[in-house]
């Protein structure tokens, strides 16, 4: 057993009203930068919808993740360590920027300048890549936002395998979604395995995914290793980046950004302790509907002596000991078993997890022809199909997904009880195996959802990652060239240079 | 005159160029690795670029191996092979006209899209572009020997050629007196492959350097930084 400790996020999809703000002030903290204006570290996807980048959840096409061989072993999807090198002049399985979206930006300037006019002036759109005028603007990071475009084209959401999707075109059995997503910070993670250079690595002591600035050299192989399309190669300077889990803010025990501005509170953070020895055996594992079960498995428990002194032995703080054992994460994926992986048929063990959304009962149940099961409504009767569900969060497994829809319906339909007619059944709580004191202590985190509850981060001991001496009167953040930005004001003559010109204003 | 313009460009700068690129090189390498990636462009246009990057990529690491085989490989090699003169030349016409086109066409296809594509050309750097443009002149000063190398079968300049590249790199004196009767297209040949060298730590180039061959030797797949 070789315990590792990651810090781990749960979202609780039931909860997101789908407002963008983690986007929005992720976006302002890390991508607003030319290069990477097309790039989302965080985005919110309205489901069904093929996402963005367009159709990324179909390896078919992509070759994102990981394939199990014959002889039981894993192998990117892409292929090996030769087939890697040999796409490295072109890489056929690369998204173009059209893919995502061309950025643009309006000609403000229009609206200041304009002459008397009958009309209003207006701000027409401008590529950010090209500088040239753009006649129809033809995707934005949020193309599909709130089933925007016709059924046709979101139809080819590849969650729809298995089920009867041509009813869900009809308005009046349509359902919808929203899914924000972020990097996964897998515990095994394509795109580390696909860099060539070596440039992204995995922090043994937090688990954040990394891409190291300087190693880079814009082989690019991880933005089509990586299945959920969260690498993005900024074409400016060349170099891929990615979600960073706000490592920053982590170190010093603050949550991510996305998190900490979540309006709907769905967000939680916390630490989970794993045994890295056997990730290689649960990604392996033959069957796909058994890669959730086989992810749990090698979560250790925090509270097992056992776990605990190993835990110690490879050097893992007490303080993240204790996290652990307050960890929301572990509570809702494992103890309650509410949360599921994204996609755990890619392989790459995603340490971002989701609790399933309920939904609207549908007509028939209105009308009083309720599918009862029991004491609360059977999660058949749910707009969402549990099958596109089960195929967003468990490779097709349903019965997972229908435990954690029942578990969330019976919490509801008991606190509902005791708020309302002042006594909660218990016959809605035996029905799904919880006690009194486990729907309370999941109405606390999922419902109440304190932020004290929700984030649970220890601070980072830096000084066991680094010679933190070293770090004492350093420059902090750089550009690698010590604490000198590499780079002067002065001309050679000792004339002022122009200021660099920010983003988009060359074309105004 | 002529001597001094002969000795300054073909004894002289081989040195300053070499320097250059070895030890710009280096202190890019050590100052500014931020900078030092490959540029590619693949993700704006992928249109033109599958089958250009490719031919291109394949037919010039050719030439390159080529150009440092036929030029480094002490004679002695040859003769003790019982390679003659000719045979040699002839051999590096048939490679050398094969991996030519191949790279021809691959980089006429980058070429044409860096120039012509409002998206590369307005991303690029005129650095990309100098540089693109010096090896498209480059090839075709190649290319353009290949007839003249045809009309003299027997590999002299060939070997003068070869001579010449021995003595600079091995640092022995009279190396530009051997050029001083070579055709011009090969000392113009002999100019923009100098300063190829020349510019090289200043451009993308650099990541050559950095080909990432040791990836097939990594010991399983995943890079764990520990503590």
């Amino acid at each position: 057993m070789k315990v590792r400790a990651q810090i781990a996020m749960v979202l609780n999809l039931d909860k997101c009203i789908g407002c963008h703000t983690c986007s929005v002030t992720c976006k302002n903290v890390w991508t607003s930068r030319e290069g990477m204006e097309y790039a989302w570290f965080n985005n919110v996807e309205t489901k069904p919808g093929i996402g963005y980048p367009k159709d990324y959840e179909n390896q078919e096409r992509w070759k994102g993740g990981w394939e199990r061989t014959s002889d039981g072993r894993l192998r990117p999807r892409m292929g090996g360590k030769p087939a890697v090198l040999a796409k490295i002049f072109a890489n056929p399985h690369l998204p173009e920027i059209d893919d995502y979206y061309e950025p643009f930006t309006f000609d403000y300037r229009t609206l200041h300048t304009a002459g008397d006019a009958k009309t209003p002036p207006t701000a027409r759109p401008r590529s950010l890549i090209s500088g040239e005028r753009m006649e129809k603007i033809q995707g934005g990071p949020n193309w599909e936002e709130i089933l925007g475009g016709e059924f046709a084209k979101r139809g080819r959401d590849v969650n729809f395998e298995g089920v009867q999707k041509e009813i869900y075109g009809a308005f009046e059995n349509t359902f919808m979604m929203y899914l924000p997503r972020l990097c996964e910070h897998c515990l095994n993670p394509t795109c580390v395995a696909a860099c060539p250079s070596g440039a992204i690595y995995k922090r043994a002591e937090d688990g954040v995914v990394l891409i190291d600035q300087e190693k880079c050299r814009g082989w690019r192989m991880c933005v089509s290793a990586c299945p959920y399309k969260k690498i993005y190669y900024n074409w400016r300077t060349g170099k891929s980046e990615k979600c960073i889990l706000c490592y920053p803010r982590l170190e010093v025990g603050q949550p991510t950004v996305c998190s900490e501005t979540c309006v709907g509170r769905i967000r939680y953070l916390g630490v989970m302790l794993y045994d890295a020895d056997r990730i290689g055996e649960a990604a392996s594992i033959e069957a796909e509907t058994d890669l959730y079960e086989s992810q749990l498995d090698i979560f250790l428990d925090p509270d097992d002596p056992e776990v605990i002194a190993a835990a110690r032995a490879e050097g893992v703080p007490e303080a993240w000991l204790e996290a652990a054992r307050r960890s929301p994460v572990y509570r809702m994926a494992v103890d309650w078993r509410v949360a599921f992986p994204l996609h755990p048929e890619f392989r790459t063990l995603p340490m971002v997890w989701y609790v399933p959304p309920l939904s609207p009962i549908q007509q028939a149940a209105e009308l009083g022809a309720i599918e009862r099961d029991g004491a609360i409504p059977d999660v058949a009767s749910l707009r969402i199909p549990v099958k596109y569900l089960a195929n967003l969060l468990t490779a097709g497994a349903e019965a997972p997904v229908v435990a954690a829809l029942r578990k969330l319906l019976a919490m509801r339909a008991f606190m509902r009880g005791r708020t309302v007619d002042g006594a909660g059944d218990p016959a809605v709580l035996s029905a799904v195996g919880l006690t009194e004191g486990e729907v309370e202590a999941m109405y606390h985190l999922m419902a109440i959802a304190n932020y004290e509850d929700r984030f649970v981060i220890p601070t980072t001991h830096r000084e066991q990652a680094d010679d933190a001496f070293d770090l004492r009167g350093g420059c902090g953040f750089s550009w690698g060239k010590g604490c000198s930005t590499g780079t002067t004001d002065m001309g050679l003559f000792g004339g002022r240079k122009p200021p660099v010109t920010p983003q988009g204003a060359k074309d105004t | 005159m002529a001597n001094y313009l002969n000795q300054l460009l073909f004894g002289y700068y081989p040195y300053v160029a070499l320097s250059v690129f070895l030890l710009g090189s280096l202190i890019r390498f050590d100052r500014d690795q931020y900078s030092w990636r490959s540029g590619s462009s693949q993700m704006l246009r992928r249109r033109q670029l599958v089958w250009g990057s490719n031919l291109f990529h394949v037919g010039i690491l050719l030439l390159l191996a080529g150009h440092v085989v036929g030029l480094l490989t002490p004679h002695a090699v040859y003769t003790a092979l019982g390679l003659t003169e000719g045979a040699k030349q002839m051999l590096a016409i048939i490679a050398g006209g094969v991996f030519g086109v191949v790279c021809f066409i691959g980089m006429t296809m980058l070429l044409y899209r860096r120039l012509f594509d409002p998206r590369i050309r307005n991303t690029g750097s005129a650095m990309d572009t100098t540089i693109l443009l010096l090896l498209y002149a480059q090839l075709i000063l190649g290319l353009a020997t290949l007839p003249i190398s045809l009309q003299h079968s027997d590999g002299s300049t060939m070997v003068i050629l070869a001579e010449w590249a021995q003595r600079i790199v091995t640092f022995r004196g009279g190396a530009a007196e051997l050029l001083i009767d070579a055709p011009w297209i090969f000392k113009a040949h002999i100019l923009g492959g100098l300063t190829v060298f020349l510019l090289f730590p200043f451009s993308r180039l650099v990541h050559i350097w950095s080909a990432p061959v040791w990836y097939l030797g990594r010991k399983g797949y995943q890079i764990v930084r520990t503590r």
